[in-house]
């Protein structure tokens, strides 16, 4: 079997440790909360918490993935793990493929740059050569629409002109993999759209597209595989609009 | 033919049971050692050199954006601490002025760099958390990004130095082609005290701090202000410190010297030694590092 594009995660387990926590103020009888993870103490008595538990998920070529959940239920660790950021606990991952993280839009992003530097600079963090930096320049500045503002530093910019620079290139690099972290709906509504069509095209080019996201609409229009987690574990997994449904149950 | 088949899929029931998808044809190989994860990381930071070669440029850059001198106010205000300190200890230690002046801007030029190295290679995983936690990079990127800055900067200093030797017609000959391995060996050392001393202090926050006590302390016991020969006794005060080798092994060529063996040997085995305790400690707890900062 020829697999190009995709990740599989089997029993992932993060927990991360609590240094600053003063382990003697947290009651024996540990806390099960409906946000945020499992705090716990391991046999050395140190606090930690559990962000995500045994996690098993796999994903290929052309999926459109929503993951939705409350505050502090696992979003964003579970998209760090997809992007290699956190090699879990316990479990085991497997990805190939390029993967394009737009969790934060201040990645590579500085402020007394100017767009144009900026687009360098994100495009290297991103693995592209100067090269082929400068080959995707003029497509990445004709989707940001900035015009003349890309001869500026960034400090000039608003937050949604910082992302569309940020989305441009990220999505410029040709990424196989294209983690979201709800900031699309940062943009007006013509760049919403604007972005929310050139998703599609990338994953329409058999990419793989996981977004987080807190907003159900946004996610049943991108999405067609709903991830829902509560506290660090799969609460369910299937068709989005069954996974959404769920989530409202959850909340009532 | 896709991983997933989306057809397969089921929604659990809320029980909280973990889900994997459908018909899944597909073992994935095992993963690599955290030998060969370590050593591909070490590797793979230096050849993304494109990268870390611009983002050293552009911190100098950055920092001197607007101002009219840019980053040569770093060689000038080098010049202005040769000048006034070379002068001043000069006369307090009633030595010749054209032997003091190179010694001490060699000195102060050098001490530049290896301290720097040092205290900057204590926060550079912790300065780095909004890279580490986004993008899975070799994370000893972050290393030869500190290295290569700080390298930067050290060649604008040494300008200073190059002027005083030229003042004070220095010829340091063939002997101080010597340099050239003293400087590499040094910047060898820059790279694995970073990927150490910035792993631990990842974890524990009080390293830093204690790095810097110890560096201020060092400064004064290592021969930069003052000459080695004034140490009647030289076994232990010099020989034992390590700071000590490193700035031989660059300075003394400069300045038309040949360094004493004894700071070869001591040097190539810091080198060892350190890239031996570092390629362990990586090897375990490299992939902590993104839970730690």
């Amino acid at each position: 079997m020829n697999v190009e594009t995709g990740f599989q995660l089997t029993g992932v387990t993060i927990d991360f440790p609590v240094y600053s926590a003063d382990s003697r103020s947290l009651k024996n009888d540990l806390l099960r909360k409906s946000t945020g993870g499992r705090i716990a103490r391991n046999t050395e008595s140190r606090v930690s918490v559990r962000a995500l538990e045994d996690v098993n998920l796999t994903f290929g070529r052309g999926d459109r993935v929503g993951l939705i959940g409350a505050n502090g239920s696992g979003k964003t660790t579970l998209l760090r793990v997809f992007a290699g950021v956190y090699q879990p606990t316990l479990g085991r991952v497997w990805r190939r493929g390029r993967v394009s993280p737009l969790f934060d839009w201040s990645l590579g992003i500085d402020p007394g740059a100017t767009g144009y530097e900026n687009i360098m600079m994100r495009g290297k963090f991103l693995g592209l050569t100067p090269a082929e930096v400068r080959e995707r320049a003029g497509e990445i500045a004709a989707f940001t629409e900035l015009g003349d503002y890309l001869a500026m530093p960034v400090y000039t910019y608003s937050a949604g002109m910082k992302l569309r620079l940020a989305l441009a290139v990220g999505t410029c690099i040709e990424p196989e993999i294209l983690l979201m972290d709800e900031w699309i709906g940062l943009g007006d509504a013509a760049f919403v759209e604007k972005a929310e069509r050139r998703v599609d095209e990338f994953v329409n080019r058999a990419g793989i597209l996981v977004l987080a996201s807190h907003n159900p609409a946004l996610l049943e229009r991108n999405c067609t595989t709903g991830v829902l987690l509560d506290a660090g574990r799969v609460r369910a997994f299937g068709p989005i609009s069954e996974v959404l449904r769920e989530y409202g149950e959850m909340n009532h | 033919m896709p991983v997933a088949n989306t057809d397969a899929r089921s929604v659990a029931s809320s029980d909280g049971a973990a889900e994997t998808s459908g018909n899944i044809a597909f073992t994935p190989p095992s993963p690599p050692s955290q030998a060969a994860l370590a050593f591909q990381d070490i590797i793979g930071g230096a050849c993304a050199f494109r990268l870390w070669g611009m983002l050293g440029w552009q911190d100098i850059r950055l920092r001197y954006r607007r101002s009219t001198f840019g980053p040569f106010w770093l060689t000038m205000s080098m010049g202005g601490l040769v000048g006034g300190l070379g002068v001043l200890y000069a006369e307090l230690f009633k030595v010749d002025v054209a032997d003091y002046l190179p010694f001490i801007a060699a000195g102060f030029v050098l001490w530049g760099l290896l301290s720097d190295l040092i205290s900057e290679g204590c926060t550079v995983f912790i300065d780095a958390e909004g890279i580490i936690k986004q993008v899975n990079l070799p994370l000893s990127v972050h290393v030869y990004h500190m290295a290569w800055r700080n390298f930067i900067i050290f060649a604008h200093n040494a300008i200073v130095f190059i002027a005083v030797a030229v003042l004070f017609s220095i010829q340091p000959g063939w002997a101080g082609l010597l340099f050239l391995p003293g400087l590499a060996l040094l910047c060898l050392n820059g790279v694995w005290i970073g990927l150490l001393l910035g792993l631990v202090s990842a974890r524990f926050r009080d390293v830093p701090q204690i790095v810097g006590s110890v560096m201020r302390i060092a400064f004064f016991l290592t021969p930069i202000i003052w000459k080695p020969e004034l140490v009647p006794d030289r076994a232990y005060l010099l020989d034992l410190n390590p700071f000590f080798h490193f700035m031989e092994l660059v300075r003394a060529p400069a300045l038309g010297q040949t360094p004493g063996l004894v700071s070869w040997l001591a040097v190539l085995g810091i080198t060892l030694g350190g890239w031996l305790v570092t390629l362990l400690m990586y090897r375990l707890y490299r992939w902590r590092i993104a839970y730690w900062i």
